[in-house]
């Protein structure tokens, strides 16, 4: 996605109060199949739910997609979780375009979600998501053009007492100052990304 | 007032000993700090006599709403064809709130003791945890404390061979502050976009898959245990009548000690920042507002602040809520309108679009926020704004339009005068801009 397109959807979404109805699905025109090792992990997650009821893995399966095949969800990875649970494809379109850790477009490897919400924001997340923005090169919900990174301005991530906060991949990172969250950004631009949280 | 004002609880009476995380969170640790002696006597006492103990103890939900966890309970229909459910909501997504995180994080065992008896006085054999997607350390801590407690016997067939049967699943979302919302919670659960539902049928009729189902808050299940262990007296000498019981309250914003802190109900406002967060940045006559329980909640004044208590009561007659118990505190250094307008901006993102007043109207106010805020505009927009704010709340199927609107009602109420500043002075600096183009 081109930097004007990216504005423009963003644009978008300033005015749409409704999930996922600014989501474009993307069809790369590859077919998915699940690598074997993963198989015990899928009946491990379907095993759960009473049986006929399978439906219920959707959002876990779409995450393991989406872990597997780099990082976001083209329609062949959808239509491969619809058919694992045997769900019509379109009911896991929407799932995914509903829920904000899934991407339907290509995105960096490694994603940094800063909190600006109410308690970041009071304790200065914006200097840190501008440090961030500056370190990187670029601006909240564009990627890298080495396509590393890509950084989102996310809600509330339920870690108000160490703000401000953000997440880079699985973990959460607190307590930021903006040199911190530059150092940290920095480590991950050259692929050096902390594998746990930190406070 | 005859109730004893305890400030702080001491380490025997606190029921998340581990809420800091400074000892052991795996079983050995909370099976030394207490956790799960007496589990087998509470397993073969009678499910109705358990919900009695609970309603005597005023236990009142954790999650937001305040309802009596006793009387929640007694709706739930004998176990028929169908099973009954206990879903615990972990989808902790309210600005301000971060209590449940660290209860998984550092105590995950009490929950797991908690939804145990939950299961057993609910006739379930099955609960679901729904965790939000972004807590991937916090459930990873959970499931480890899962695993832990099958291998020790208080989980699976026959527990402690009392006949009871509980499985407990963690299930993980995606990121959908609605999905906190109970009927939408159990859409996001059976694998749907997370929309709420209409009610009725409530949960306890047709829930989960249709059945009988009863969704707690992670907190309000934990602190089942301790009340029927200890008894009803020891819970109900904190706080007061219709608010008893220890709280964990997450005071965050413009304090010199953010902190998650288990205290008794009841507690002066003022002294749970003073004491247990370190005090405003700035003393406490720097204080400017004070969000009381998450961002839905309309706010109180620096001079409320001063006196008021922190329970459900006192706060509904001040017109806010308890909510969370997140505090989220400003100073006079806070761009007030412009957080503000952060949290309609929130709402705005977070609508899930299924009622017309609230789809179209949080982006409605949002938008006004965001050009009041900055001055542009008329001063009776600021009462059409309010008018709206009327109009959109309780039209919806689901409480979250409401929490959209208290925060600006909440604003207009008691900083007004910011935003006829605003706006006089753009129009000043229109008029000289005007002036000096003629010239
Ligand atoms: S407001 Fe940033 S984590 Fe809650």
């Amino acid at each position: 996605m081109t930097a004007q397109e990216n504005t423009l959807l963003k644009q978008s979404d300033e005015n749409l109060a409704l999930r996922g109805a600014r989501v474009q699905i993307v069809d790369d025109e590859k077919t998915y199949t699940w690598p074997k090792k993963l198989d015990k992990d899928i009946k491990g997650i379907i095993a759960k739910y009473p049986s006929g009821r399978q439906a219920s893995a959707v959002i876990s399966l779409l995450k393991l997609a989406q872990k597997t095949f780099d990082g976001w969800l083209p329609v062949g990875a959808m239509n491969l979780v619809a058919d694992t649970l045997d769900m019509p494809p379109v009911r896991v379109y929407e799932v995914a375009s509903f829920y904000d850790m899934f991407f339907t477009q290509p995105v960096g490897k490694h994603v940094v979600r800063v909190c600006t919400n109410v308690s970041c924001m009071v304790r200065g997340c914006y200097k840190v998501l501008s440090e961030i923005e500056d370190e990187l090169g670029v601006k909240a919900g564009e990627t890298t053009s080495d396509g590393m990174v890509t950084v989102q301005e996310f809600e509330c991530l339920g870690s108000c007492c160490e703000a401000p906060m953000m997440m880079i991949d699985d973990h959460y990172h607190g307590n930021l100052t903006p040199d911190k969250a530059r150092d940290i950004v920095k480590r991950v631009k050259e692929g050096d990304v902390p594998t746990e949280a930190s406070k | 007032m005859s109730v004893k004002q305890l400030h702080t609880l001491s380490v025997e009476d606190k029921i998340f000993k581990n809420l800091d995380g400074s000892d052991d969170w795996h079983i050995k640790g909370y099976e030394k700090r207490g956790g799960y002696k007496g589990l087998d006597k509470i397993l073969k006492t009678a499910p109705k006599d358990i919900i009695e103990q609970l309603k005597a103890s005023a236990l009142r939900g954790r999650g937001g709403a305040g309802f009596p966890t006793g009387m929640k309970w007694s709706f739930m229909p004998p176990v028929e064809e169908k099973p009954n459910y206990l879903v615990v909501n972990a989808d902790e997504s309210e600005p301000g709130t971060c209590k449940d995180r660290d209860i998984l994080l550092y105590d995950p065992h009490t929950l797991v003791e908690g939804i145990i008896i939950g299961c057993h006085s609910l006739g379930a054999k099955t609960c679901y945890v729904y965790v939000r997607g972004e807590y991937i350390d916090e459930a990873d801590h959970l499931q480890k404390a899962i695993d832990e407690a099958y291998e020790a016997g208080f989980l699976g067939k026959n527990i402690l061979k009392t006949k009871v049967d509980v499985d407990i699943h963690v299930h993980t979302g995606a990121g959908a502050y609605i999905c906190g919302e109970e009927t939408a919670l159990l859409e996001s659960l059976e694998g749907k976009k997370g929309q709420p539902r209409m009610k009725p049928p409530f949960p306890a009729g047709a829930g989960l898959y249709g059945c009988p189902t009863t969704i707690n808050n992670v907190e309000t299940v934990a602190q089942v245990p301790p009340i029927l262990k200890k008894g009803v007296k020891w819970w109900t000498q904190f706080g007061r009548p219709n608010n008893h019981g220890t709280k964990i309250f997450s005071i965050s914003g413009a304090v010199n000690k953010p902190c998650n802190v288990e205290a008794p109900m009841s507690i002066p406002l003022k002294t749970l920042i003073e004491e247990h967060a370190g005090g405003v940045i700035g003393g406490w006559d720097n204080l400017l507002a004070v969000i009381p329980g998450g961002s839905s909640t309309p706010m109180l004044s620096a001079i409320q602040a001063d006196t008021i208590l922190m329970d459900f009561d006192a706060l509904r007659e001040v017109g806010t809520g308890l909510g969370t118990a997140a505090v989220i505190v400003m100073n006079k250094e806070t761009d007030i309108l412009a957080v503000m307008t952060r949290i309609s901006r929130f709402y705005k993102h977070e609508s899930c679009g299924q009622c017309t007043p609230c789809r179209e109207g949080v982006g409605w106010v949002w938008r006004m926020m965001e050009r009041l805020s900055h001055g542009d505009g008329e001063i009776e927009e600021l009462d059409q704004l309010f008018k709206v704010t009327k109009k959109v709340e309780g039209h919806t199927i689901c409480a979250f339009a409401d929490g959209a609107m208290w925060p600006v009602q909440g604003v207009l109420k008691h900083f007004r005068p910011l935003f006829e500043a605003e706006i006089n002075k753009a129009k000043k600096k229109s008029k000289q801009n005007n002036t000096a183009k003629s010239a």
